[in-house]
C-alpha cells in the first residue's frame, strides 16, 4: 500500500519538527527516514501511524485522506525502540493480543488464532520462546517480538522507530540482515527511522535524507552516497574532510592555499568535500596543497587513519586521511610533520550560508 | 551430609540485619501485641466468649470491617483516578493538589472529625441540603463511612503514583495500535500493571480505615447497634475499667484484621505468579 504525506507541517512550541513536507513512499518498498536526532524523522513517523496530529497537512494511505482517522482504525503496524511488549503477558499472549481485541464479529476462534500467532513466531524464529515472559528476553528477541505482534493484525504498513536503536552492535547488525529478509518475503510496505547511515544504507530500497524538519534528498542508497545533492547529504552519509573557500583558476582558494580540483567549479563561495579516503599526503611543508601537521597515526586492522591538524590558513581545522595499512606512508609519518594534502576527487557544492550574497 | 556452600554476598552483613530485624520487630510490634493476648488470656474462655460476642460488639464488627473495606474500595477507585490526573496532566496548581493529598495523613484525626461533622451535620453546610433528601451522613453509619474514606484516600493515591509514573505511554500507544480500545487497553494493559500498587493501597487504607478512632467518633453519632465501630467498644471498656474484656475485644481484632491483611497479600502474591513477575 502506498503512502504518501502533503505539505506537514508540525510544531512543538518554537520547534519546526516537520516543515511543509512533502514525501511519496510507494507499495511494497523499504524505506529509511534517515537524518540527525531532532530532524523531525520520528514525528513524521508517528504523524504517519496518527500517533501525533499534524498542525496541517494531510497523510493519504493508498490515496484515501487518512488525516482524521484514528490509529485504531489505520492499520498501521508500529514498532516502538524500547519494544514497549506488555511485560505481564507471555509472549504468546503480546503477539495474540491484536487478534483478541478485535470486536467480537471478526475475532477469530481461540484455535485460530493459536495457529496464527504460532505461524508468526515461526516467521521471526522464535517460536520456542512462547510461553516466556518479555523480561526473560534478550533485547533481539524482544524486537523480533514486537514485530511479531504488530505482523499479527495484517496491518496495510510497518512503521519501525529506530528498530535496532537500543541493541549492540552485533545483534544491530543481525537484525538489519534479518530485517531485509523478512521484507523480501512479505513485501509490506514499511518505513523505518534511523540515525544510523549505515543502517539505512544497507537495509533500505529508498532513502529518504531529512534535515530540520525538511527533506534534503530522496534516492536509492547508490544514488544518495554517490550523488549526494546537497552539503548536509555529503557531510552526513560517511566520514568527509570540509574546506571552505572562494573558487579561484583551479581549485578553491582558501587564504594563500589552493585545493586543486581538476574540474571547474562554480563561482563564490563554495564547500567542498573530500572522503578520507580520496586525499593525499604529500611529504613536503611548501609547495601545492593545503598546510596540514600529523597529529595521530592509527592503525585499524587493514586501514590506518592519520588524523592531521591545519596549519596556516587552515589552523585550527581537523582533516582524516585513510590510507591502506600497507602504504608506504602509513608506517613511516611521524607525528608532528608538516605536510601537504592533495586531494584526488572533490564534491564541491556552492556555500548555503553566502549563496544568497554571492 | 555436607553444607552447600554459602555465596559471597555483595552486601555483607546479612546475618547481623535479620537478627536486627527480627529484634526490632519483637519489641516494637510482636511484644506489645503478645501482651494484648496475654492480658486477656486472664480471662476464663467462657468469661472471653461473652466478652467478644456480646450483641453490641458483634453490631461493631460488622461496622467496623465493613465499612473498612468500603471505604478502602472507595478510596481504591478514587485514588486511582487522582493518582491518573496527577500523572498525567498538567494544569495549574497541580503541585498543591499533589500536597492537598497527603493532608489526611498530617490532620489530628479528631480535627478531621470535627471538621466533617460540622459539614455534614444536619444544620452543617452540606448537611443541609442532604438531610432533606433523607440523606443522613453524619451521627450515622454513612458519616463512619465518610469519615474512614477521608483518612484512606493517600494510600492509594501514594501507591500508585510511582507505578504509574513508570508506565510508559508507548504501551499505551502500542496497544491502541493494534487496535485496542480505550477500555480494553486500561483493562488489558494498564490495570495488570497497576493491580499490584492498588492492592497495596487497597490493604494500607483499609488497615488504617480499621483502627481509626478519632476522627469517627465524632461523625458516628455512637447509637449502640447502630453506629459504634469495634475502637469505641474496646475505649468504653477500658473506661469501665475492664482492661481484660477490652483486650479480649481487641485480639479479636488484630487476629481478624491479620488475616484479612495476610489474604490480599497472598491473592497478590498468586496474581505475581500468575503474571510472571516473580522472577
Amino acid at each position: 500500500m502506498s503512502i504518501q504525506v502533503q505539505n506537514i507541517h508540525k510544531a512543538f512550541g518554537d520547534f519546526i519538527a516537520l516543515d511543509n513536507l512533502t514525501l511519496d513512499f510507494p507499495s511494497g518498498e523499504l524505506v529509511a527516514l534517515l537524518g540527525p536526532s531532532g530532524c523531525g524523522k520520528t514525528t513524521l513517523l508517528r504523524v504517519i501511524a496518527g500517533l501525533e496530529q499534524a498542525d496541517s497537512g494531510r497523510v493519504l494511505l493508498d490515496g484515501d485522506d487518512a488525516s482524521d482517522t484514528h490509529v485504531r482504525e489505520r492499520q498501521v503496524g508500529f514498532v516502538f525502540q524500547h519494544y514497549a511488549l506488555f511485560r505481564h503477558m507471555t509472549v504468546f499472549d503480546n503477539v495474540a493480543f491484536g487478534l483478541r481485541m478485535k470486536p467480537r464479529g471478526i475475532r477469530p476462534s481461540e484455535a485460530e488464532i493459536k495457529r496464527k500467532v504460532h505461524e508468526l513466531l515461526q516467521l521471526v524464529q522464535l517460536d520456542w520462546l512462547a510461553d516466556r515472559f518479555p523480561a526473560q528476553l534478550s533485547g533481539g528477541q524482544r524486537q523480533r517480538i514486537a514485530l511479531a505482534r504488530a505482523l499479527a493484525v495484517e496491518p496495510r504498513v510497518l512503521l519501525l522507530d529506530e528498530p535496532f536503536g537500543a541493541l549492540d552492535a552485533k545483534v544491530r547488525k543481525e537484525l538489519r540482515r534479518w530485517l531485509r529478509r523478512l521484507h523480501d518475503e512479505l513485501h509490506i510496505t514499511s518505513i523505518f527511522v534511523t540515525h544510523d547511515q549505515e543502517e539505512a544504507l544497507e537495509v533500505a530500497d529508498r532513502v529518504v535524507l531529512m534535515n530540520h524538519g525538511r527533506v534534503e534528498q530522496i534516492g536509492s542508497p547508490a544514488e544518495v552516497y554517490q550523488q549526494p545533492a546537497t552539503p548536509f547529504v555529503y557531510g552526513f552519509l560517511g566520514a568527509a574532510n570540509r574546506f571552505e573557500g572562494q573558487s579561484s583558476a583551479g581549485g578553491i582558494a582558501i587564504g594563500k592555499a589552493t585545493l586543486t580540483t581538476g574540474q571547474h567549479v562554480q563561482h563564490g563561495e563554495v564547500i567542498a568535500f573530500v572522503r578520507p579516503h580520496e586525499l593525499d599526503i604529500v611529504r613536503q611543508e611548501f609547495g601545492h596543497g593545503i598546510p596540514a601537521r600529523v597529529s595521530r597515526v592509527l592503525t585499524l586492522g587493514a586501514l590506518t587513519r592519520v588524523e592531521l591538524e591545519g596549519r596556516d590558513d587552515v589552523a585550527g581545522q581537523h582533516f582524516d586521511v585513510e590510507l591502506p595499512a600497507s602504504h608506504p606512508l602509513a608506517g613511516s609519518l611521524i607525528t608532528g610533520e608538516p605536510v601537504r594534502l592533495q586531494p584526488r576527487s572533490v564534491r564541491v557544492f556552492a556555500n548555503p550560508e553566502t549563496a544568497g550574497a554571492a | 551430609m555436607t553444607k552447600a556452600p554459602t555465596l559471597p554476598r555483595v552486601l555483607p552483613g546479612f546475618g547481623l540485619s535479620l537478627g536486627f530485624t527480627l529484634t526490632y520487630l519483637s519489641l516494637v510490634v510482636l511484644i506489645p501485641l503478645a501482651a494484648v493476648f496475654i492480658r486477656a488470656s486472664s480471662l476464663s474462655l467462657e468469661a472471653f466468649w461473652d466478652a467478644v460476642t456480646a450483641p453490641r460488639v458483634l453490631a461493631s464488627y460488622q461496622l467496623s470491617f465493613g465499612m473498612a473495606l468500603l471505604a478502602a474500595a472507595i478510596n481504591t477507585v478514587f485514588g486511582l483516578l487522582l493518582a491518573w490526573s496527577l500523572v498525567r496532566y498538567r494544569f495549574p496548581g497541580k503541585k498543591l493538589v499533589d500536597a492537598l493529598v497527603d493532608l489526611p495523613f498530617a490532620l489530628p484525626t479528631a480535627v478531621a472529625g470535627i471538621a466533617l461533622t460540622a459539614l455534614y451535620a444536619g444544620n452543617g453546610w452540606l448537611g443541609q441540603y442532604l438531610e432533606p433528601l433523607g440523606i443522613k451522613v453524619a451521627f450515622g453509619p454513612l458519616g463512619v463511612l465518610v469519615a474512614l474514606v477521608f483518612i484512606g484516600l493517600p494510600f492509594v493515591v501514594r501507591t500508585v503514583q510511582p507505578v504509574l509514573e513508570d508506565l510508559e505511554t508507548e504501551l499505551e500507544e502500542a496497544a491502541t495500535s493494534l487496535g485496542a480500545h480505550r477500555w480494553q487497553t486500561f483493562r488489558h494493559v494498564i490495570l495488570p500493571v497497576l493491580q499490584p500498587a492498588l492492592m497495596t493501597g487497597f490493604a494500607l487504607a483499609f488497615a488504617r480505615a480499621v483502627g481509626e478512632y478519632g476522627s469517627v467518633i465524632f461523625i458516628a453519632g455512637n447509637i449502640p447497634m447502630v453506629s459504634e465501630i469495634t475502637p469505641l467498644m474496646i475505649i468504653s471498656k477500658l473506661e469501665q475499667y475492664d482492661y481484660a474484656g477490652a483486650t479480649a475485644i481487641a485480639s479479636v481484632m488484630l487476629v481478624a484484621s491479620f488475616l484479612l491483611l495476610l489474604a490480599i497479600n497472598g491473592l497478590q502474591a498468586w496474581q505475581a505468579r500468575r503474571n510472571g513477575r516473580s522472577e
